[in-house]
């Protein structure tokens, strides 16, 4: 597992190549119930919650602290999805096409929305985010939930909830999944040890727009 | 490369029109937002110069545009300087000189879109220069309607209305990319006319339809050399086999001859009557570009049946609209043939 590449189908291209793992599936799952019971402290409670997860890397993660929830109050609190590609600020810098559907359950009004994404790198998404929510209603309250917060921030954003800060180069890349979070590099295709070292894109495919981004070069 | 201007169906290709329907998913999730705009393209102004009619076009472009947070310029030929003897030429580069992102051009003459699209690759101007250092104006021209050519964003809309609606009424949830394979499609009435029976012609045969034209012999072209099309005239007969029936409006303002004996003669062996719709499938279609000549191409009862997806193809024609407009001037992405 130390190992892994995956193929990423991302406009600025290359494969991603694990470098060292940080944490494990067990690690991950911690820090979803810790999140998850940080998030109910903080509120006192489940009402109004919303768990909105940013398309794609954000969405499992939102689903993943809405069980602990649930398993934690009892409450059923809605999950939503969303996708920011059209208010990027780096539109006609470099392609964007929104990867997967914006779809958000209940009306935002007076709502308590917790964002989640999986890597918190240079704000920029988060920013385009806050900008989508305020189309789609009016919370009450925003906050943020990440797995891992990378660092390197352009914008004055920071994370409310966080799984692991990661200190890392810039031009570094984090990989996160259920099954744990790896710290790698990108690498083009042609310096890849052998085919068959990459794991099938299915998994990985709707990642690699993010991934594109989260390792850009500045 | 990402293609600068849509001046045919065909630009686009099998790939690019599955990404231009793809795209128009999401835009109609947005049209159902509290605020149905975007701010994916701040800052680009898109011209809409209309030298010939048009109410549903024009306005789902201007609107779709809009929702894009696009500046919009309109320009209409009969308060413009072409009535002061101005050229075609000079208005657009005088358009371009002002700083243009995308033409949206209709003409009642079959080329035009091209044209300007020549002057403009050749024009100097702010845009002069642009991606890859190579001279010219960077605009994109967008053909809404060029004579008896085509209608390249009226197709777009049409393939996205047919396959979504299947899936919506029927759950027919087809393979991508060729989102109409074996469907069956007549496309009835003034085809020798019609800029949107061409282009419709090409995109449903690039998914994967069979396409069958059903008109008066006057009203076919000269010569369907090269089309992909069956033609009948048999009309009984190809409604109730067909899965999408596409009135075309008897263009009575282009036809300088005698084509038909009358009017009346004319809906009773070609058109949608009521009659006749009874003889469609449970799961058939029936579909028109607009505007509709109710009583003539189609019976009002017909055009308000269930059957009828006339009202959906103008709703889908914003989002469609909006996923060509961002495709040219946002995304980067790489489409076409």
């Amino acid at each position: 597992m130390g190992q892994r590449e995956r193929t990423l189908v991302s406009p600025v291209g290359g494969v991603f190549r694990g470098r060292a793992v940080v944490m494990d599936a067990e690690d991950v799952r911690r820090a979803t119930w810790r999140i998850a019971h940080e998030i109910l402290e903080h509120n006192r409670g489940a009402g109004h919650l919303v768990l909105v997860g940013l398309q794609t890397g954000g969405v499992w993660i939102a689903s993943a602290l809405a069980e602990v929830v649930r398993a934690v109050s009892g409450t059923d609190v809605p999950v939503g999805a969303l996708d920011v590609a059209f208010y990027r600020d780096d539109i006609g810098l470099r392609p964007v096409l929104p990867v997967a559907a914006t779809e958000i359950p209940v009306d935002l009004g007076g709502a308590v929305v917790v964002l989640c994404d999986d890597v918190l790198f240079t704000g920029r998404t988060v920013r385009a985010a806050l900008n989508a929510l305020s189309d789609l209603g009016r919370p009450a309250v925003v906050q943020l939930a990440v797995m891992v917060d990378r660092g390197h921030r352009e914008l004055p954003i920071r994370p409310d909830y966080v799984g692991k800060n990661l200190p890392t180069r810039r031009l570094e890349m984090v990989d996160v999944s259920p099954e744990g979070v790896v710290l790698g590099d990108m690498v083009s295709p042609g310096d890849m040890v052998s085919p068959g070292d990459m794991v099938a894109p299915g998994g990985l495919v709707a990642s690699a727009d993010r991934a594109g981004l989260e390792g850009e070069a500045p | 490369m990402t293609p600068r201007h849509l001046l045919s169906v065909s630009d686009l290709g099998l790939d690019g029109i599955d990404e231009v329907l793809r795209l128009a998913d999401t835009f109609v999730e947005v049209g159902r937002r509290p605020i149905p705009r975007v701010p994916a393209l701040r800052g680009k102004t898109v011209a809409s110069v209309f030298f010939e009619d048009s109410t549903r076009t024009r306005l789902s472009f201007e609107t779709a545009a809009k929702r894009l947070s696009a500046d919009v310029m309109t320009f209409t030929s009969s308060s413009s300087s072409l009535n002061k003897g101005e050229s075609l030429r000079d208005t657009v580069l005088t358009l371009e000189a002002m700083g243009v992102d995308a033409f949206v051009v209709r003409h009642s003459c079959a080329g035009v879109p091209a044209q300007v699209a020549g002057w403009l690759e050749s024009a100097g101007g702010p845009g002069a220069g642009g991606p890859g250092g190579q001279a010219g104006s960077a605009a994109s021209v967008l053909n809404a309607g060029d004579g008896a050519h085509e209608h390249p964003t009226q197709a777009l809309l049409d393939c996205f209305t047919i396959s979504r609606e299947r899936e919506r009424r029927f759950g027919h949830s087809p393979a991508r990319p060729a989102v109409l394979s074996g469907l069956r499609i007549a496309i009835v009435g003034d085809i020798r006319h019609s800029r949107v029976a061409r282009s419709n012609v090409i995109a449903f045969s690039t998914l994967g339809a069979s396409v069958t034209l059903v008109a008066p012999p006057t009203l076919l072209p000269p010569s369907l050399a090269g089309w992909p099309v069956e033609v009948s005239h048999d009309m009984d007969a190809v409604v109730a086999k067909s899965d999408v029936v596409y009135l075309l409006r008897l263009q009575s303002e282009r036809m300088n001859e005698q084509f038909l004996p009358s009017l009346r003669e004319y809906t009773a062996t070609f058109g949608l009557t009521a009659e006749r719709a009874r003889l469609l499938g449970p799961s058939a279609l029936v579909m028109h570009p607009g505007p509709v000549r109710r009583g003539v191409e189609i019976a009002a009862e017909v055009a308000d049946s269930p059957s009828s997806v006339i009202t959906t193809q103008v709703a889908n024609g914003v989002a469609v609209r909006m996923a060509v407009l961002y495709l040219l001037l946002g995304s980067g992405a790489q489409v076409g043939a």
